[in-house]
């Protein structure tokens, strides 16, 4: 469920695919492909496995495909890992009742 | 963003009693409110089913990796398997440690749950917030965002 998201997030390329979108402004796959040394097709593939995770989606405009930033999976991993946090503190507060009574 | 949890406890308790309390599978059981079928083997499976009020539905299902007297006690498992529907054995589990230290007053419980990634992709998360404002901005946006719900 959630490890998907870290491994398309562990790759250089998609980091910094990530951060030209996270800016705010959706781009094209040309205006991503321009600020970098791969080839069209090698960053087609990239934004796919960031489309795959939901943390880019592609919209169109006009006879453009563009490709936005959506922060919610990390939203959500953060909201877990928040959860199992909190399971641990109320299970280590029973532990320190439990050992110190 | 990280890929780990770490907790830090202090306990007034000597180090003796908070491992017997990690490492019984009845005493384990008491505090994390869980039914042990038997003692924790390292290298072995644990089986039970949770006590907790509400979860009752729900097994527990742990492999004990290490046990270090008195020092270190770990197991592999999913967490927050709350879906009693959900086949979690696909996702990869994670590493839960209990490492005890002797203070003056008792003893320094130090957990840490692991392997949220099986990829340090956090720690490149980490340097790549730090390099681009834009994300940084966004990550903030996502913690006030998350903080609200909260």
């Amino acid at each position: 469920m959630h490890a998907p998201l870290f491994a398309a997030l562990g790759d250089e390329t998609r980091l910094a695919l990530l951060a030209q979108l996270s800016a705010g402004r959706p781009r094209s796959i040309s205006q991503l492909t321009r600020g970098s040394t791969l080839t069209r097709q090698a960053i087609t593939k990239h934004l796919r496995v960031l489309e795959s995770v939901g943390i880019v989606h592609g919209v169109r405009a006009g006879r453009e495909s563009l490709f936005e930033f959506d922060p919610q999976p990390i939203v959500e991993l953060k909201q877990y890992l928040d959860r199992v946090s909190e399971q641990w503190d109320q299970a280590l507060g029973r532990l320190k009742s439990f050992v110190e009574r | 963003m990280n890929d780990r949890i770490e907790k830090r406890i202090e306990l007034k308790a000597p180090v003796a009693r908070v491992w017997r309390a990690l490492t019984d599978h009845q005493e384990f059981g008491e505090w994390f409110r869980v039914k042990l079928d038997g003692p924790f083997v390292p290298g072995q499976v644990s089986r039970g089913h949770i006590t907790y009020p509400g979860y009752e539905h729900l097994k527990w299902e742990a492999v004990v990796q290490q046990m270090e007297p008195e020092r270190l006690f770990s197991f592999t498992w999913h967490p927050y398997a709350v879906d009693s529907n959900a086949d979690y054995s696909k996702e990869p589990p994670t590493l839960v440690e209990f490492r005890l230290e002797k203070t003056p007053t008792g003893t320094l419980l130090h957990l840490t749950e692991s392997g949220f990634d099986k990829i340090p992709a956090s720690r490149r998360l980490e340097a790549f917030r730090m390099n681009d404002g834009g994300w940084t901005e966004q990550m903030k946006n996502i913690e006030n965002h998350v903080a609200k719900k909260s």
